[in-house]
């Protein structure tokens, strides 16, 4: 019943009358348009009010829903102790925070998220951050695989190593491993950059699509149309600035790291499209 | 091959003409690849007054995803892609364009981030139909 409820509330609101089919959704900036920097539908937080969440005796659940109450009283900074590895937790957050979790995540942690600032003290398990939108993730110790799935934007480092699959299907943002990287890293990217300072593991950036993955270690071998690609003075400038945010350096300097980007051969366009055109006629 | 990386050159590319250089494009009627360079790392000297408050506010050092975002071209007009509507937003006509990638790139994040604030977002109306809390 409750389904019914939300899609008749849609209806009301006309959502479903749009014209769908189409180039372009035909809309425009307003050049006066006012200078919100926040969601309207945030929570106004103040950094410098802070509380303290110990979830030993919570489940993940109770956790993310905690975390939620005390932003909505206006917590900017939020300290989770004892998150004992659980799984999805701080899921979903759309919104400026400063949040700390004493500790290790299990799967899917901090994902779909939208604007905080986590740091973790532990390590994180599979996924960490999958799908993030904006903010920054810290993860003090190791992670697991496919660290940053589909990641859209902002950035998101590991201190020590990771497994494999690495941004698989990155869509944007800095994914950062202070240590080394396991095998398809950086599979199926098609934006954004990912930084390896220590060894890259096999198929690095297969199939890739575009983005740039740049490596200060070995690479044990390079995936389909992932190829070498020119250092230049932006990319050494933007490189130390970004590390240096993070504590972090290229172990024989930023100029010596290894640039990866797609070769392009898989922009196969001009070739697929006629012959299914003729298919269909 | 396709791409914009020797097309990027002519900041005024886009705008100047449709766009279409091979045969493929041609029979299409319709660009292949981005309009824009999305590899380009922004220039921090060119930040604008409003994109530092709101990297301050958001506690940031950089422009953290704003770094993916770039002013592109649709059909002959400047436009932003706006991945929270999924689509280009146009950039009004009446705005000078600056002469260089990098400045245009501040003014459509600039651009980008009031539009998603403000209530005129598509985004409020899934909001407020769809939210479960």
């Amino acid at each position: 019943m409750a389904e019914l409820n939300e899609t008749a509330r849609s209806h009301d609101m006309g959502l479903h009358t749009e014209q769908l089919t189409g180039r372009t959704q035909q809309r425009f900036f307003d050049v006066s348009e006012e200078g919100n920097h926040l969601y309207p539908e945030a929570f106004d937080v103040d950094y410098n009010k802070r509380a303290v969440i110990d979830a030993i005796d919570m489940d993940a659940r109770d956790v993310n829903r905690k975390i939620r109450d005390l932003m909505a009283e206006g917590y900017g900074s939020i300290v989770v102790r004892n998150p004992q590895a659980r799984h999805s937790l701080a899921v979903g957050i759309l919104q400026r925070l400063n949040l700390t979790f004493e500790g290790s995540l299990g799967y899917f942690g901090v994902g779909l998220i939208d604007g905080p600032n986590v740091r973790v003290t532990g390590r994180v398990g599979w996924s960490c951050a999958e799908n993030m939108m904006a903010g920054t993730v810290i993860v003090e110790k190791n992670a697991g695989s496919t660290f940053g799935a589909a990641m859209r934007g902002g950035d998101l480092v590991c201190m020590g190593d990771v497994g494999s699959r690495t941004g698989i299907d990155q869509k944007g943002g800095t994914i950062i491993v202070g240590g080394r990287t396991g095998a398809f890293s950086a599979f199926m990217m098609q934006r954004g950059r990912m930084i390896v300072l220590g060894d890259a593991g096999k198929n690095l950036g297969d199939s890739m699509y575009d983005g740039t993955i740049f490596v200060g270690g070995s690479i044990e071998s390079l995936g389909v149309d992932a190829v070498p690609g020119e250092m230049s003075d932006l990319d050494c400038a933007w490189l130390e600035r970004k590390l240096g945010m993070y504590g972090l350096r290229a172990p024989d300097g930023v100029a010596n790291m290894t640039k990866i980007v797609a070769g392009k051969q898989l922009w196969n366009y001009d070739n697929l499209e006629p012959s299914e055109k003729k298919i269909v006629l | 091959m396709t791409g914009t990386t020797d097309k990027t050159a002519d900041v005024d590319y886009f705008l100047t003409s449709d766009g279409l250089d091979t045969s493929r494009e041609k029979e299409i009627g319709q660009h292949i690849g981005y309009r824009y360079d999305v590899n380009l790392l922004p220039d921090y000297d060119r930040l604008t007054p409003f994109l530092k408050t709101y990297i301050e506010l958001m506690g940031w050092d950089d422009l953290n995803w704003l770094e993916d975002v770039h002013m592109g071209y649709e059909e002959g007009h400047a436009a932003v892609f706006d991945r929270n509507a999924n689509g280009w937003i146009r950039v009004p006509e009446s705005l000078d364009l600056p002469d260089n990638q990098q400045d245009r790139d501040m003014i459509a994040r600039e651009l980008l981030i009031k539009f998603q604030m403000s209530n005129r977002h598509p985004m409020r109306d899934l909001y407020r139909a769809y939210r479960k809390f």
